[in-house]
C-alpha cells in the first residue's frame, strides 16, 4: 500500500496533474514516504539478515536449513530460492535511499524535471521488486520450513 | 495620489536550468556501485572457499556478514566520494543512469543463484 501511495505520487507529478497550491504538499509526502519506506527496507535487511538468519542456517539437524537440504526434493529451496533471497534482498535498500534522496535534492523542481522524476520512479520500483522478491521467497520458504 | 504599481513577481531566468546534476548522479552512481560490488563479492565466495570464510565475520550469520558489510562500505564510500567529486557540476543526467543501470543489470544478474552458483567447484 505505501508503495502504491509513493508510485501514485511520482507518476501525478507533473505540471498538468498539480495545482501550485498542492505542489508543497505532495513534495512533502512523497518525501516522507520514500524516506519513510527507505529506513523501513534498511531496518528489514538488517533485521533479516542478522536476527532471523542465523536462526535458519543454524548448524543443527532442526534447522530450516538442515531440514532442507536433508531432502532431495525440497533442498532447492535453499539452494535457489534462500541463496537468491539473502543477496536481492540488500540491493533494495540502497534503490530506496536513491529514490528518496532524488526526491529530498529536487524537491519541487521534480515536477520541471521528468528525466529525474522518472529515474526517482525507476528506483523507487525496482526498489520495491527486489524487496517483493526477497519477501516472496522469504514467506514462501517459511512455508516449506518454518523458523521455530 | 500614489501612481499604481506593477504587482510583484519573480521571473524564472530563461537560462534556468535547475539544480546541478552532480549530487543525483553521485547518488545513482552509488546505487550501482555498492550493488555491484555485492555481486562481485557473492561470486568469487561461490568459487573459493577460503575466500568465503574470510568473510565470515560473525559466526552466526556467516559469510553474508562479510559481504553486506563490505557492499554497504562500499556504497556509503563511493558516494561520499563522488557527492565530493561532483558537487556542483551540470552532467547529462540520462547518461549517468543509463551506466548505473548497467550497474544494476550487472548486480542483478550477479546475485541470481542460478548464476553464480555456475561458479561453485565442483
Amino acid at each position: 500500500m505505501a508503495f502504491t501511495g509513493g508510485l501514485a505520487g511520482f507518476y501525478s507529478l507533473r505540471p498538468e496533474l498539480v495545482m501550485a497550491a498542492g505542489l508543497t504538499e505532495r513534495i512533502r509526502r512523497l518525501s516522507i514516504g520514500t524516506s519513510a519506506m527507505a529506513v523501513l527496507t534498511w531496518l528489514t535487511v538488517i533485521v533479516g539478515t542478522w536476527v532471523v538468519y542465523p536462526w535458519y542456517r543454524e548448524d543443527i539437524p532442526d534447522s530450516p536449513r538442515s531440514k532442507l537440504l536433508a531432502n532431495p526434493d525440497t533442498k532447492d529451496w535453499h539452494e535457489f530460492a534462500m541463496e537468491w533471497k539473502e543477496h536481492v534482498a540488500w540491493i533494495a535498500p540502497m534503490l530506496a535511499i536513491g529514490a528518496a534522496f532524488l526526491v529530498l535534492y529536487y524537491r519541487a523542481d521534480l515536477i520541471r524535471n521528468p528525466l529525474a522524476r522518472r529515474i526517482a520512479m525507476g528506483l523507487f520500483v525496482l526498489a520495491f521488486l527486489c524487496a517483493v522478491v526477497a519477501g516472496l521467497l522469504g514467506a514462501l520458504i517459511t512455508k516449506k520450513a518454518p523458523v521455530t | 495620489m500614489e501612481a499604481a504599481r506593477p504587482p510583484q513577481t519573480q521571473a524564472v531566468p530563461p537560462s534556468y536550468q535547475g539544480r546541478p546534476e552532480g549530487p543525483a548522479a553521485a547518488a545513482l552512481l552509488a546505487t550501482g556501485v555498492g550493488s555491484l560490488v555485492l555481486a562481485i563479492l557473492v561470486v568469487i565466495a561461490e568459487a573459493n572457499e577460503s575466500f568465503a570464510m574470510s568473510l565470515a565475520y560473525s559466526d552466526r550469520v556467516g559469510p553474508l556478514s562479510g559481504k553486506t558489510i563490505w557492499a554497504v562500505v562500499a556504497y556509503f564510500g563511493s558516494w561520499a566520494i563522488l557527492a565530493v567529486a561532483l558537487r556542483g557540476r551540470r552532467m547529462n543526467l540520462g547518461v549517468v543512469a543509463i551506466v548505473a543501470g548497467v550497474l544494476l543489470a550487472l548486480a542483478l544478474v550477479g546475485t541470481f543463484s542460478p548464476f553464480f552458483e555456475l561458479f561453485k567447484p565442483d
